[in-house]
């Protein structure tokens, strides 16, 4: 088997909280403890569990928004959180994300086109900017002239297309999607959750997708990793999670999202 | 959209226009020549030639009024864009890089805010000579800590949003996100400060030039005609009266122009309305 595309190796996050007492070491929350996935190329891993599992804390530490205080993430064999500042920016442009909320993620200031193109101007010249910006625009499913349009004049299923067109424009190889139909009308989030999966058959996208409904996840994932309270609780092929838990959390959870088994 | 304009706005608007345009006709016409002589003429009542009289020298009130409102205008323009520039770039510098610039800029900032502004300037004419240049320089260097302050409010907003973590996600570099993204954002917020700033500047130059600090004779200015004024104030208190009005005009007009843009670019205070 070939190294897989992405390697997070016992990732642990803690965060320092406010000090409640002036004698006291201020408390300490670990947000992701000792969590280790792997994703392949055309493959995606479902990350589920509740608000405050430490779901968004693993995609911001994929993302290498964050530094992990353990482990690593291995993108491609490299390690994300060793590279430079420099060298990380030029990477970026392999491992993209798509946001929550479709009305934050869009500056309201400049066009659609503007802002599809930012990650290939993040790396300098590219000479075919408006033709990848259009090409993109069309993978998603809008029309071409939208470039030249700005967010407001979107519904927010276009926007997260948008979004989507944004994350895919410079071809990476792993994308990581932080919720991104939580926000939507479900007859829109079936749409897009389509769209993510007609993607992920073109380009070969590893997907890393976070969610805390488990019947989207369900539908959409080839693994799935349960967490809580930022401990991982069980993980494996998404048949196998889905039918037969192991663990009375992920049974509480199939019950609640109405999964049928 | 036929949402209604705020009332502080229009009349604000009216009154900057009245002096703005006051000031650019003065660069190609006044009534006389406003720095013109004619001693065997003074103190001579509002009449059809000299719409609002003449002064102790017998030069007239209203083309030196159009003359200062010019020097007034130009002085408080070059202060806040030269001090708004800097705290502009300052507030946006501490915000992208945080951590301890962050902390050093805005401690300076407060040092600036705690030490008194006019006293400041006295200062500056005190170790290189009284000048409207140093008046300007002086008003401006009052100005960067309000805007780096604003500014770095501000932007620290923007950068907690996702557009700007999906620019960082694109691989754009600090300096990019804040010039692309940053700047756009809080512009509105910069250019109600600017106009709020342009009134204190213009009370900061009129106090300056009135202590003689900033224009110096020949050039008029409205803080110096009431200086000149001061010793007439029971012969002739009109040439004392006019300057002053035309300071308050200006200053309230600018306020008030500043908290129409405020209120107008705040959607919170449009709704109550």
């Amino acid at each position: 088997m070939t190294a897989p595309l992405l390697d997070a190796r016992n990732l642990t996050r803690r965060y320092r909280l406010p000090r409640t007492s002036l004698l006291h070491p201020a408390p300490v929350l670990t947000a992701v403890d000792n969590t280790s996935f792997t994703i392949r190329a055309g493959e995606t891993l479902g990350v589920v569990g509740e608000s405050g599992s430490g779901k968004s804390t693993i995609a911001r530490m994929v993302m290498a928004f964050e530094t992990p205080d353990a482990g690593e993430v291995l993108f491609q064999g490299q390690n994300l959180h060793a590279l430079s500042p420099y060298e990380l920016r030029l990477q970026r442009q392999k491992f993209q994300m798509v946001f929550q909320d479709p009305f934050g993620s869009l500056d309201p200031r400049r066009t659609v086109g503007w802002s599809i193109a930012e990650p290939m101007r993040a790396i300098g010249a590219d000479t075919d900017t408006a033709r990848r910006t259009a090409e993109a625009l069309e993978q998603v499913g809008l029309p071409a002239r939208d470039a030249d349009k700005y967010p407001h004049e979107f519904s927010g299923g276009q926007r997260q297309r948008i979004a989507i067109a944004r994350a895919i424009v410079t071809r990476p190889a792993l994308l990581v999607a932080d919720e991104a139909v939580s926000a939507l009308d479900v007859s829109v989030q079936a749409q897009i959750l389509n769209l993510l999966m007609d993607l992920q058959d073109d380009l070969g996208l590893g997907i890393l997708f976070i969610s805390h409904d488990l019947a989207v996840v369900a539908s959409i994932c080839d693994h799935i990793l349960v967490m809580q309270h930022g401990k991982p609780l069980e993980s494996g092929p998404a048949a196998q999670v889905l039918r037969s838990p192991a663990h009375a959390y992920t049974q509480t959870l199939l019950k609640a999202a109405g999964v049928s088994t | 959209m036929t949402r209604r304009l705020p009332v502080n706005f229009i009349l604000g608007a009216v009154l900057v226009a009245l002096v703005v345009g006051t000031a650019a006709l003065s660069l190609v016409w006044t009534p006389h020549d406003a720095t013109l002589m004619t001693i065997s003429n003074k103190f001579a009542p509002p009449s059809a030639t000299h719409w609002l009289g003449t002064d102790q020298l017998g030069r007239d009130v209203v083309s030196q009024l159009m003359a200062g409102a010019r020097n007034s205008m130009a002085v408080a323009l070059v202060a806040v864009l030269l001090g708004g520039s800097v705290g502009v770039a300052l507030g946006l510098l501490a915000s992208a890089i945080g951590g301890w610039v962050e902390d050093g800029v805005m401690r300076l900032a407060d040092l600036g805010f705690a030490f008194p502004a006019l006293l400041f300037a006295i200062m500056l004419a005190a170790v290189f000579g009284p000048s409207l240049t140093n008046a300007v320089l002086a008003i401006a260097f009052i100005n960067i800590p309000v805007f780096a302050r604003v500014t770095r409010g501000a932007a620290n907003q923007v950068w907690t949003l996702d557009y700007v973590l999906a620019a960082r996600a694109a691989g754009m570099n600090r300096f990019a996100i804040s010039r692309d993204h940053i700047l756009p954002n809080i512009a509105a917020a910069i250019i109600v400060q600017a106009t709020i700033e342009f009134a204190v500047a213009i009370l900061a130059e009129a106090a300056l030039s009135y202590l003689g600090l900033g224009a110096q004779p020949p050039a008029s200015s409205w803080g110096r005609l009431l200086s000149e004024a001061q010793t007439l104030m029971y012969l002739a208190p009109q040439l004392a009266i006019y300057p002053g009005l035309c300071i308050v005009v200006a200053v309230v007009g600018f306020g008030l122009l500043g908290d129409g843009l405020r209120d107008m670019s705040d959607p919170r205070l449009s709704r109550e309305r």
